[in-house]
């Protein structure tokens, strides 16, 4: 069974969500570690990006500051290599096209490899296009996530029926940021992806309180917190607290 | 559509650009457009509301007039001019705005969105969706807002909603940025109206179809005076809608030099530029694979023009499939260069056009004279430069109250 995939088995997963180098190296590896050790089942590091059009403010404001403090693809990089000293935690990248693009699709995935990075989570890469991409997570054995919007509608089978390692269920429209209301659409779109594949469906974009978490998580195999955490990291509010709750609630 | 755009089997491709590069939340709502558009494209109906709607409220077909102060100033190839500008809200963006409001109506949509560089297209779409009596708003970098606060002021006065845009470099790039995001909030009544060759597929392909009007139009106007095709078109490039527009009808006709003029800015050699395809590099952003003005690291860069229509860090993918294949030949025209057509072509012949055309002016005045007498050049003046006249002062140390 894929790697990700097990990390499901017989409980829901939590994964949060940082942007790295944000606001420096140092602080995001020990993020890293402090969600690891608190019960992150799978980190979800993110590259920035100049023109991150699936994020809203919180994320789109942690990109800048990254980009502050300097940060380019081989910083990143190095920072899950610093992390990898530390901890086994799975860690998937959150990278729109353009970045791995650039650095060559097979080398971005080779590197991924090395680093033992075990998910590719590309907002801007519909099924139709991952061909490309795909033949190389494919021979450097990382799981490209697929994610299903609230719209998906048709294009749920054939995307679920492609899916490795998690399905990243997008809980509403517009982009990341916190919101009060999920879509209503999330617990059918659930059913019909579990017709069709045993991939754990997590549940991410929006979701920031203990009772969300939980609510959430009933629906599905796992949750993605983001925009909460990187805003909790930014006012230097209590990580290793917060992540605690949330994977005790789930 | 055009049998180069068939040899990808990928129909979504242009050679090796094009594509749909876009969030999935937005992927059924870009297939059901496509279906429309497929649907439409040949549908009589349709077809006849667009003539009409383009030749009585737009005031098609636009003439093309022959330049003679200009031709004789320049002293060589006969200079013709497309005059998009004398267009109903005054550029070329109208024509594809009326196509793409009428594919919205029959979706059953109520609401448009569109980002603008200039404003010229917010116009259009703040124009059309008053005419139809749809609900409009229109993102725009809050850069933009600031140069070109007339058009503003004529978007709000048609009844549309700006949102000056904070983000980023806070021009075009950033407007198209916030109106993809606005468009994965609300799809359900909402149409997003593009206005360049830009963004994921169906988009270049429609933009192209309802701009290649103006060379359906110049190239039965050139037959009728000269009997002949051109020797060369120039339009302008950003993201590329008027040039696409401008070349469609010529492509297969390999004899006629197509030629777009991209903004330098201060210099391709300097950072303050625009010039996408002379200084880019292949990428994959705003929807497409194209050519993009980027880093190492595949950051978009920022860009800089004086001209808020050009100021894009990317170009339509058509585009850079024409200049790959060498098809067509992209120059670039610095500030210095525009402003200077700007004024050339107010005293040669008393038209005041976009400072956008202007950056194809000034590529005229410098390919007709290296042309010989019996050569006919034909350049597309997008649109007309009212909007232009303030910051051309201030360009020129000049400062005179809007």
């Amino acid at each position: 069974m894929n790697k990700l995939q097990k990390i499901f088995e017989n409980k829901k997963a939590f994964i949060p969500f940082v942007v790295a180098d944000d606001p420096d190296f140092e602080t995001t590896v020990q993020n890293i570690l402090t969600l690891a050790d608190n019960g992150a089942n799978i980190v979800e590091l993110g590259i920035p990006f100049s023109d991150p059009v699936a994020d809203g403010p919180v994320i789109q404001a942690a990109d800048l500051r990254a980009f502050k403090a300097g940060v380019n693809v081989n910083l990143v990089f190095d920072i899950v290599e610093k992390a990898r000293e530390s901890t086994n935690v799975p860690i998937v990248f959150l990278t729109y096209t353009n970045i791995a693009f650039k650095f060559g699709y097979e080398a971005f995935c080779k590197k991924c490899h090395e680093l033992n990075i075990d998910g590719l989570v590309v907002p801007d890469l519909p099924l139709e296009e991952q061909g490309d991409l795909k033949k190389y997570t494919d021979k450097y054995n990382i799981s490209l996530i697929q994610l299903i919007a609230p719209t998906s509608d048709e294009r749920i089978i054939k995307i679920a029926k492609a899916a490795q390692g998690f399905i990243y269920m997008v809980s509403s429209m517009g982009v990341t940021g916190k919101r009060e209301d999920f879509s209503n659409e999330l617990s059918p779109t659930i059913k019909r992806i579990k017709e069709v594949t045993d991939v754990p469906v997590a549940i991410g974009f929006g979701i920031h309180s203990v009772q969300q978490a939980k609510d959430l998580s009933e629906l599905a195999d796992g949750i993605i917190i983001g925009s909460a955490i990187v805003d909790l990291i930014n006012k230097g509010e209590d990580l290793a607290e917060y992540a605690n709750k949330i994977s005790t609630a789930i | 559509m055009k049998e180069m755009q068939k040899t990808d089997p990928k129909s979504r491709y242009y050679g090796e650009f094009g594509g749909q590069f876009i969030p999935e939340t937005l992927m059924t709502e870009l297939n059901k457009v496509s279906a429309a558009y497929d649907k439409y494209k040949t549908d009589p109906d349709f077809l006849e509301e667009l003539k009409t709607l383009l030749n009585d409220y737009a005031n098609r077909p636009s003439l093309l007039y022959y330049a003679k102060n200009m031709t004789e100033d320049l002293g060589g190839a006969k200079v013709y001019f497309k005059r998009e500008d004398l267009n109903h809200t005054g550029a070329h963006k109208i024509n594809n705005v009326i196509g793409q409001a009428l594919i919205a109506k029959r979706m059953g949509k109520t609401r448009l969105i569109a980002e603008t560089g200039a404003g010229q297209h917010g116009v259009a779409t703040a124009t059309i969706a008053a005419l139809f009596g749809m609900e409009c708003e229109i993102y725009m970098g809050k850069m933009d807002t600031d140069r070109q606060k007339l058009n503003v002021y004529r978007m709000e006065l048609l009844g549309a909603k700006v949102h000056p845009v904070t983000t980023g470099s806070m021009v075009l790039k950033d407007a198209v940025n916030a109106t993809l995001q606005a468009w994965t909030q609300r799809v359900d009544d909402t149409f997003y109206v593009l206005g360049s060759a830009v963004g994921p597929y169906p988009f270049p392909e429609m933009v192209h179809d309802f701009q290649s009007v103006i060379s359906k139009e110049s190239k039965r106007q050139i037959l009728d005076v000269e009997g002949r095709l051109p020797d060369a078109v120039v339009a302008c490039v950003g993201g590329g809608s008027n040039a696409i527009g401008s070349f469609a009808e010529y492509i297969a006709d390999g004899d006629v030099k197509l030629i777009g003029c991209e903004a330098a800015g201060k210099g391709v050699d300097t950072d303050q530029t625009a010039a996408t395809i002379e200084r880019g590099s292949t990428g994959i952003f705003h929807g497409m694979k194209s050519l993009f003005l980027q880093n190492n690291d595949g950051q978009i860069d920022k860009v800089y023009s004086i001209s808020a229509g050009l100021d894009y860090p990317g170009v339509g993918p058509e585009h850079a499939h024409l200049a790959i294949t060498k098809r067509a030949k992209y120059v670039g025209i610095t500030d210095d260069e525009a402003v200077d057509a700007f004024e050339y072509i107010a005293k040669t012949e008393g038209i005041i056009a976009a400072i956008e055309s202007c950056h194809a002016v000034a590529y005229v005045e410098k390919l007709a004279p290296t042309m010989s007498k019996d050569k006919i050049i034909i350049c597309t003046l997008s649109g007309r430069g009212d909007k232009d006249v303030a910051s051309i002062a201030k360009y020129r140390g000049r400062d005179i109250d809007e």
